[in-house]
């Protein structure tokens, strides 16, 4: 009931923020930061719960712009429709990529969802109709939806609901019974399947559910930038984000992709505007690392630690 | 051990190299020489590895993965930062030349320098691996660790010994990847596709089979190059690597 009120004052406080904030640059970084909360949460359903490490969260992320981009082309499918779409063709690949590689353990199965990214890029690269290797401007839609009269606001308010979307989803998952397997297959799959854990079908699961909320993330990205190319699309530094970001805020708990999310994506937004984009990347490599040898459980973990005076789990 | 960074260490070799070589010293020399650099490197790696990860019991899963994939990250960065994202090359005597083999065909020099060396080092490896006590004993630690240190031998020492030998490998092989065509930080992202393509296609730890699994991948990858163009040639290396996880994950040689 407080996580529903706090979803709820959360996109209503998205939904009346033209009105107190002016600042163009608030929405464009918060969409950017609203955008890895979903990456982070939708790695951390496959990655922290169950314990399998996808590098190619910019796969599932491109896969979610490019179908959002071409059906925008072909028929100019609505903004909240090509969500939808990029969601359930993410969400697909996700149960595709699950089928052939699930049954790989630990770094085969990574390897494997580097594989699909660089062949995913690879095709894209080939299709003309969404730009190829060019890239594709995108005219955004003249007519403003509801009351708002900036584009990139309207932008901020949708990721701020897919967001909460995803963390809800992540949090059903993991308080209910699904979690619970998930938890069994990451500590030890063996006797997860001897015990009647049906590992095979969660793992599909959490990699749809986790493929689908990564497409959702990347359907408004063309509409963001007005303008999509394969590099970018594809870039390796959502992958390297989805993974740090609940790595650094904790991987056990739903809340900890989010503070991850929060802390190194506003981490980045500030050194890319005070320093420079290429030591933002940097950052995000060295947080990593720091994080993984001196705070293996995270914020999180440092939190139960220090504050509650806790053993970590 | 989830070591992802191997091919990011395959393009600081070529790096490496390229900054011997500008300081007026053969590609090949430099690899050389590199390689007890490398070598020491390796060592030192495995050993925070090994501090901090598997003696305390946490390299399993996601964090072992995740600080492999942080330092290939952080090489990939420093490289983009120390020398720019554009392609570098080196020069020496035997590039740029070739040699009529018979009537019009002609082979490269540094093709066939590259090859030497590659063919050399790949079977010196594997007469190490499977004729020394060290090299015998670096395969059983990947089957068995518990009944290795049964055995006696201490199978810490043997990973780490392990983890030189392959970085140190990487500054040879970084210089023939600087001999054989120019080089830009993002290749590793292509490598970690070439090595582990490679790798699972000869079968996890066979040596002979990575020979014939690396013929196959090449021409593959030529083939591919010269029917379809070039736009298609990053993705062959992954395609097969996914076609051989799904169907045949053992692979073609392995037990």
């Amino acid at each position: 009931m407080r996580f529903l009120t706090g979803s709820l004052i959360l996109i209503a406080l998205a939904a009346v923020a033209p009105v107190f904030v002016r600042l163009e640059y608030f929405y464009f970084a918060g969409f950017v930061v609203l955008q890895f909360i979903v990456l982070a949460t939708a790695w951390n359903i496959l990655g922290g719960f169950a314990g399998y490490v996808n590098f190619g969260t910019g796969a599932f992320f491109a896969v979610g712009a490019y179908t959002a981009v071409a059906l925008y082309k072909w028929v100019a499918l609505p903004l909240g429709l090509q969500i939808l779409a990029g969601a359930a063709t993410a969400g697909l690949l996700g149960l595709g990529v699950g089928l052939l590689t699930l049954r790989l353990r630990g770094i085969f199965f990574s390897i494997a969802t580097i594989a699909i990214t660089i062949i995913l890029e690879t095709v894209v690269m080939n299709w003309t109709f969404v730009g190829g290797a060019k890239g594709l401007p995108i005219l955004r839609p003249t007519e403003m939806p509801l009351y708002f009269t900036n584009y990139t606001q309207w932008l901020f308010l949708v990721m701020t609901v897919i967001a909460v979307i995803a963390v809800a989803i992540a949090r059903y998952i993991q308080t209910g019974w699904i979690g619970r397997g998930l938890r069994a297959i990451r500590d030890n799959e063996g006797a997860a399947e001897c015990s009647g854990v049906p590992t095979l079908k969660l793992k599909l699961a959490a990699a749809t559910v986790s493929g689908a909320l990564m497409g959702a993330a990347g359907a408004p990205f063309a509409q963001y930038l007005s303008f999509i190319e394969p590099a970018s699309a594809f870039s390796l530094n959502y992958a390297v984000n989805a993974l740090a970001m609940p790595i650094i805020g904790g991987t056990a708990h739903w809340i900890g992709p989010v503070l991850g999310a929060i802390l190194l994506g506003g981490v980045q937004q500030i050194v890319t505007v005070t320093i420079s984009s290429e030591i933002n990347v940097l950052v995000v490599g060295v947080m990593l690392v720091v994080f993984v040898v001196v705070a293996p459980e995270g914020i999180l973990g440092l939190w139960r630690r220090y504050v509650l005076k806790k053993a970590g789990p | 051990m989830p070591h992802v960074a191997h091919p990011a260490f395959l393009v600081l070799g070529a790096y490496a190299t390229y900054a011997l070589v500008g300081l007026g010293m053969d590609p090949l020399v430099a690899g050389v020489v590199l390689m007890p650099v490398f070598f020491l490197f390796g060592l030192a790696v495995y050993q925070f590895y090994y501090m901090t990860f598997e003696r305390r019991g946490t390299d399993l899963g996601v964090r072992g993965i995740a600080f492999f994939f942080g330092i290939a990250f952080i090489v990939q960065v420093g490289l983009i930062l120390a020398f720019g994202v554009d392609q570098r090359m080196v020069d020496a005597s035997y590039i740029g030349t070739s040699i009529e083999v018979f009537g019009d065909v002609r082979i490269p020099q540094r093709m066939i320098v590259a090859f030497g060396v590659a063919l050399a080092l790949t079977t010196s490896l594997a007469l190490y691996l499977s004729k020394t006590f060290t090299g015998r004993a670096i395969k059983a630690v990947a089957q068995d660790e518990g009944a290795l240190r049964l055995m006696g031998a201490n199978p810490v020492r043997i990973k780490r010994w392990a983890f030189g030998i392959a970085t140190g490998t990487c500054a040879l092989a970084g210089a023939l990847l600087i001999i054989v065509g120019p080089v830009d930080p993002n290749l590793d992202r292509l490598y970690i596709g070439r090595t582990f393509c490679v790798v699972v296609l000869a079968g996890m730890g066979s040596m002979s089979g990575t020979l014939v699994a690396g013929l196959i991948l090449g021409v593959a990858e030529s083939l591919v190059l010269a029917s379809v163009g070039t736009a298609w040639a990053p993705a062959v290396a992954f395609g097969i690597l996914l076609a051989m996880l799904g169907v045949r994950p053992a692979g073609l040689f392995g037990r």
